[in-house]
């Protein structure tokens, strides 16, 4: 049946709450509950790991700038030194300096960029694919330009140019894995949608609200918009839905002797209109009509005449002239939405209520290679690709596969297949239901050894005492089975430790929401002022940001093939880890004992966060460059896994 | 508002000079928003002889939202459901294809026209559809039958 989805205002809460429901619901989805939680138990003992492990933390700080990276393959050397040198240096700035430089309010920064001057000023080559954004016309000119023939930014070649150039100056206002990104308001986008209208008209000399209907066809790609009008001006303006008559301005009128086709009603005093192709309607229908469609179907961009087969487009003219304020308000704001849908350089911030819109001109075809996160002026982070939640470092495609396997019951699958055993001769799944080791397949009647697999006429008189491992007809039955126990255990390693962040993320954060009471409290049991108790609420953030960034490096991981690259990766993971769970620690600390601590979580929350953009720096540059290795080739098929490992 | 107007001149239009093969009548004479219509199996067509009733229902706020159709008479269709709903798949039916000033008597007329020549790419029986395209002799042998056994005889 045809079905058209209305697209309401309301829409995108919606689409809010189905990721983070579905968010939330991968720990139930077709996986077996109890092998896959980490038990509560394990979470304090590993706190308690952290707590020892926090001793020996004079030694981890030591060891911030790994030894290791310096000994790196020297496939790319050059932007090994050039990382190596900034890191050290940023290391070496006081722990306030690093903090602070994190809290940075993002609307800040967006100001900064908004300004073309500055942006372009302090960028350079080394960045190009983003800092096009800087200026309004050059991104706008490379919209839609996915398709190769029009002039396109090549994200590519500028990897290699950028690192061979000594940038270390860049490095200092935009870290490897951030991007470039503006937000916009209402008002911003309304701004810039006319700015465009209003430019397209002096172009094309039409009036604004034709522009603007040309432009809505267009997807807002002037470029081509322009060319495609310049060569045919008639047939472009005929598929826009415009006529080529633009002399009148749209007027109501009384039409002696008209009846009304909608209605069927007539009566010389009867209002009507009629837009320029012609298809006169009374103006209560008309009116109907169009509260119709703005209200309930929540269109705008294309509102075609109520005459049969016309696909004439309702002006914005036409429309003020015929409706109430209301709706106006309605019509405009709908509009606004689809200018958004429709530029790919901008995205509404997906948190409930938002209405800010943020502007990034990262491309579709980089998100192999980048992954663009970005924070809305609401605090939201998420992932300017697919609107997820900020999940650095792994890429899009990665994100879609791992949830999807997460989700899926094909681990399920796995598991039935790592606790029962198929009959070696028919292929039947059975389930021990204990007893003795001699198994008759209740299918095919076939003899064999639960332990060994092998026949059980091949077990002469070792009667329920398997001591045979030799024996070929087992062996072969085994590694299959062994083969596929290894590959889930290799997933349940990283899925529970992936799960256990996404559990402590959620138990910080409601450690959080008392953190606020606990400032309180503090402040009244110690001489602290309210901004001197502020380290609780920076200590916070700080552990939500790294347990988020830890738990996606989990699924990182788990597409990473086997190389020094990868142990360089886990031994950062592991550094950043370490670091997490014993800030998570002093965290916890009975309300009086915080006060005494404050220089320790101080020193923990800086060096947490310096070892997240150590971690997310180095993985950026690796996925920048293509040099990491996965034991899948994601980028192309979506997953299918390599046959030989690299 | 309006619609009891424009729905009465329909109907007096479409009684008086009937389409090829429809006969429309009010479901109830009270009530003006279901019409039982009486569709022939066009000729050429493993229908034909057949006579089909369609409902015919108009939302209150008809002509600005569409009619919706379905089979009271049990068919052999790739585009109309193969249950007691009976319920067809017309584009001109969608909200974003309907025009207030579209008429019933397009609606009706395009639905014959679908008996004569399916669209199985638009099916909502999507078994049907595939024997349409494949074995286009079983699939007219199974609505002829159809056909006789639901849409002949007293019932219609």
């Amino acid at each position: 049946m045809h079905t058209k989805t209305p697209y309401p205002l309301g829409s995108r809460e919606e689409f809010y709450l189905f990721f983070s429901l579905t968010d939330s619901a991968h720990s139930i989805c077709g996986l077996p509950q109890k092998p896959f939680t980490t038990p509560p138990l394990t979470r304090k003992r590993k706190a308690a790991e952290a707590a020892i492990s926090d001793n020996e933390n004079t030694s981890a700080t030591k060891r911030s700038d790994p030894p290791s990276r310096n000994a790196t393959g020297s496939s790319s050397s050059n932007s090994r030194e050039n990382t190596t040198s900034t890191t050290t240096r940023r290391e070496s700035d006081s722990t306030a300096a690093t903090s602070g430089d994190l809290e940075v309010p993002v609307r800040k920064k967006a100001s900064d960029l908004a300004t073309p001057a500055t942006t372009t000023g302090s960028m350079d080559s080394d960045d190009d694919f983003m800092s096009d954004a800087s200026s309004q016309d050059d991104f706008l000119d490379t919209q839609g330009s996915d398709d190769e023939s029009l002039g396109e930014v090549d994200f590519g070649d500028d990897i290699d140019m950028g690192f061979s150039q000594d940038k270390d100056i860049i490095r200092h206002t935009r870290k490897p894995y951030e991007v470039e990104f503006k937000v916009l308001d209402p008002e911003d986008i309304d701004r810039e949608q006319k700015q465009q209208i209003n430019e397209v008209s002096l172009i094309l000399g039409l009036p604004p609200e034709s522009a603007a209907i040309l432009l809505r066809y267009g997807r807002w790609n002037r470029e081509r918009l322009i060319e495609s009008y310049m060569d045919h001006p008639e047939e472009t303006l005929e598929e826009a839905g415009l006529g080529t008559n633009f002399e009148e301005t749209p007027k109501t009128e009384v039409q002696p002797g008209f009846m009304c086709e909608i209605c069927c009603e007539d009566g010389d005093d009867l209002e009507t209109y009629a837009m320029r192709c012609g298809h006169r309607f009374c103006v209560d229908c008309y009116r109907q009509y169009l509260a119709q469609k703005i209200r309930e179907e929540g269109e705008a961009a294309k509102i075609e005449c109520p005459g049969d087969n016309c696909h004439r487009i309702v002006d914005s003219k036409s429309l003020d002239l015929l409706v109430t304020d209301d709706l106006k308000d309605r019509y405009q704001a709908l509009l606004t939405r689809t200018y958004v849908d429709d530029m790919d350089n901008l995205k509404w911030c997906p948190a409930p209520n938002c209405e800010y819109a943020v502007d990034c001109p990262v491309k579709r075809r980089d998100l192999d290679r980048i992954v663009p996160t970005v924070k809305c002026s609401c605090k939201h982070h998420f992932c300017f690709g697919c609107t997820l939640n900020d999940h650095q470092p792994a890429p899009c495609k990665l994100v879609k596969m791992w949830r999807k396997k997460c989700e899926d019951d094909s681990e399920t699958a796995n598991w039935i297949s790592a606790h029962t055993k198929e009959c070696p001769k028919c292929h039947s799944t059975i389930e021990k239901n204990g007893g003795c080791n001699h198994m008759t397949c209740r299918k095919c009647k076939h003899e064999f050894c639960w332990m060994c697999m092998g026949l059980w006429s091949e077990h002469g008189t070792s009667w329920y005492n398997c001591n045979r491992y030799e024996e070929k007809s087992g062996s072969q039955a085994r590694s299959a089975q062994a083969k596929s126990r290894a590959s889930l255990e290799r997933y349940l390693h990283y899925y529970n430790r992936y799960a256990n962040h996404e559990q402590s993320a959620k138990l910080d954060k409601d450690l959080y929401l008392k953190t606020e009471k606990k400032m309180t409290s503090l402040q009244s049991q110690s001489k602290l002022s309210w901004i001197e108790v502020q380290f609780l609420d920076t200590a916070s953030q700080a552990l939500q940001q790294c347990r988020q960034t830890l738990k996606w490096t989990y699924a990182f991981a788990y597409y990473l093939a086997r190389n020094n690259l990868t142990e360089l990766f886990e031994d950062n993971q592991k550094d950043l880890e370490l670091a997490v769970e014993s800030l998570s620690e002093m965290f916890e600390k009975p309300v009086p004992e915080l006060a005494n601590l404050k220089v320790d979580i101080l020193d923990k929350t800086a060096y947490c966060n310096k070892r997240r953009v150590i971690l997310l720096s180095d993985t950026a540059e690796h996925l920048k460059s293509d040099t990491w290795a996965f034991n899948i080739d994601w980028k192309n098929d979506g997953g299918v896994l390599k046959t030989t490992p690299p | 508002m309006g619609s009891q107007k424009r729905i009465a001149k329909e109907l007096a239009e479409l009684t008086e000079s009937p389409p090829e093969g429809i006969t429309v009548r009010l479901a109830d004479e009270s009530n003006l928003y279901n019409w039982h219509v009486y569709m022939e199996g066009p000729e050429n067509s493993p229908y034909h002889k057949g006579t089909f009733l369609v409902n015919l229902n108009l939302p209150t706020n008809y002509p600005f939202k569409p009619p919706t159709v379905s089979f009271g008479t049990k068919i052999y269709h790739p585009n109309v459901t193969n249950d007691e709903k009976g319920s067809m798949c017309l584009g001109m039916l969608r909200p974003d294809e309907w025009k207030p000033s579209s008429k019933i008597v397009a609606v009706l007329q395009f639905a014959r026209q679908l008996l004569a020549e399916p669209m199985p790419d638009d099916a909502v029986e999507g078994r049907i559809a595939e024997q349409y395209r494949t074995d286009r002799k079983r699939y007219e042998e199974v609505a002829r039958e159809w056909t006789r056994k639901h849409a002949t005889g007293k019932k219609a």
